[in-house]
């Protein structure tokens, strides 16, 4: 069994898969995506010596094309190039949450300021402006008032880039201080977090504290259904509780970061990663 | 015995990399710039890229 780590960086969570490997005897090799020259009609031998790529590529853009290469050459790659376009993107992960009806918070689409401005106010004050791409919590607005608004439309539209352009507006969704993050690895919920923040945006990446989070049969359902509706894989699902809607999700991550997880469940997260990929590794390997 | 030692591209400072790994972060200790490893043997370090727009989880 020999797996690659695809990855921009070396972080926590890069190296806790590299020991969980180490410990459970898989060979293993860090690629770097920044070194890549990919000859796209000559699939590079180098690759078919990997039983499991794992996309760990901080640069969305990077691993989705990394993936989507090493898919045609018929690489096995987690998670799909399907999968991870679509929950890199918050406009699809919503479409497939709908889909498969699964609860997330209401959201309209709008392309020019007047508009954006209608969906707002459809809403209601205060409502929430995401780029459809990025994350960390970054660039994500509450929009308290017509005020405020019309500046930050004005800002996307003269300072973004045209996905900026692209005006995703979500219910504000009045959390108790906290949301949940999920982990499902393959058909399995396998511990969840609460991320508690004074501040509305609950990342961890913008210092939510992280506790334990009970994986209840409902929860479970929820993001297991959540999963399916992506396409599978090693997800993180990112969970609203609503008064009156109950769980929403809000978001899927394809490449998400575990550090402060661990220690608050109790899980291995790197581990069960890497247990899903030996038993859906190539099929013909054995270890 | 491999020479661990690498040049903070920034300060000149002298950074150690053992026990690291290729692409991992660290901090020059004379001028706290944030440093990529690139290579190991030789020992090479490089100014780490800032965070793009389309850097996420």
């Amino acid at each position: 069994m020999r797996i690659a780590i695809l990855a921009s960086r070396v972080r926590v969570e890069e190296k806790l898969l590299v020991e969980a490997a180490q410990q459970r005897g898989i060979a293993f090799e860090i690629i770097d995506d920044g070194e890549l020259l990919l000859d796209l009609a000559r699939p590079d031998e180098r690759w078919r010596q990997f039983d499991a790529v794992l996309c760990r590529s901080v640069s969305q853009s990077r691993g989705q094309a990394v993936l989507a290469v090493l898919e045609h050459w018929g690489i096995p790659v987690f998670n799909t190039a399907r999968v991870t376009n679509t929950c890199n993107d918050k406009l699809l992960t919503t479409l497939a949450l709908l889909q498969a009806n699964v609860p997330t918070p209401r959201t309209l689409l709008a392309f020019e300021q007047q508009t954006a401005i209608q969906g707002i106010e459809t809403l209601g004050y205060p409502a929430v402006l995401k780029p459809v791409t990025g994350s960390w919590g970054r660039l994500l607005a509450r929009v308290n008032d017509r005020d405020a608004a019309e500046a930050i439309l004005e800002h996307q539209e003269t300072l973004g880039g045209y996905q900026h352009q692209i005006h995703y507006i979500q219910e504000y969704v009045a959390k108790p201080q906290r949301d949940i993050r999920a982990f499902v690895v393959g058909g399995r919920t396998i511990c969840a977090i609460y991320r508690a923040s004074a501040h509305w945006v609950t990342n961890t990446a913008r210092g939510a504290v992280t506790s334990n989070c009970p994986v209840t049969p409902e929860l479970d359902e929820l993001c297991l259904n959540a999963a399916r509706a992506v396409g599978g894989g090693i997800l993180a699902i990112d969970v609203f509780e609503d008064e009156q809607q109950g769980f929403l999700v809000n978001e899927i991550n394809a490449t998400m970061e575990f550090r402060n997880s661990i220690a608050p469940t109790g899980v291995n997260i790197p581990q069960e990663i890497l247990e899903f990929l030996v038993s859906h590794a190539r099929a013909e390997v054995t270890l | 015995m491999a020479n661990t030692a690498a040049n903070c591209p920034e300060c000149d400072a002298t950074v150690d990399v053992q026990g690291l790994l290729v692409g991992e972060i660290l901090y020059c200790s004379d001028c706290s710039a944030e440093l990529e490893v690139r290579s190991i043997e030789p020992a090479e370090v490089a100014l780490a890229p800032q965070i793009e727009e389309d850097w996420g989880e």
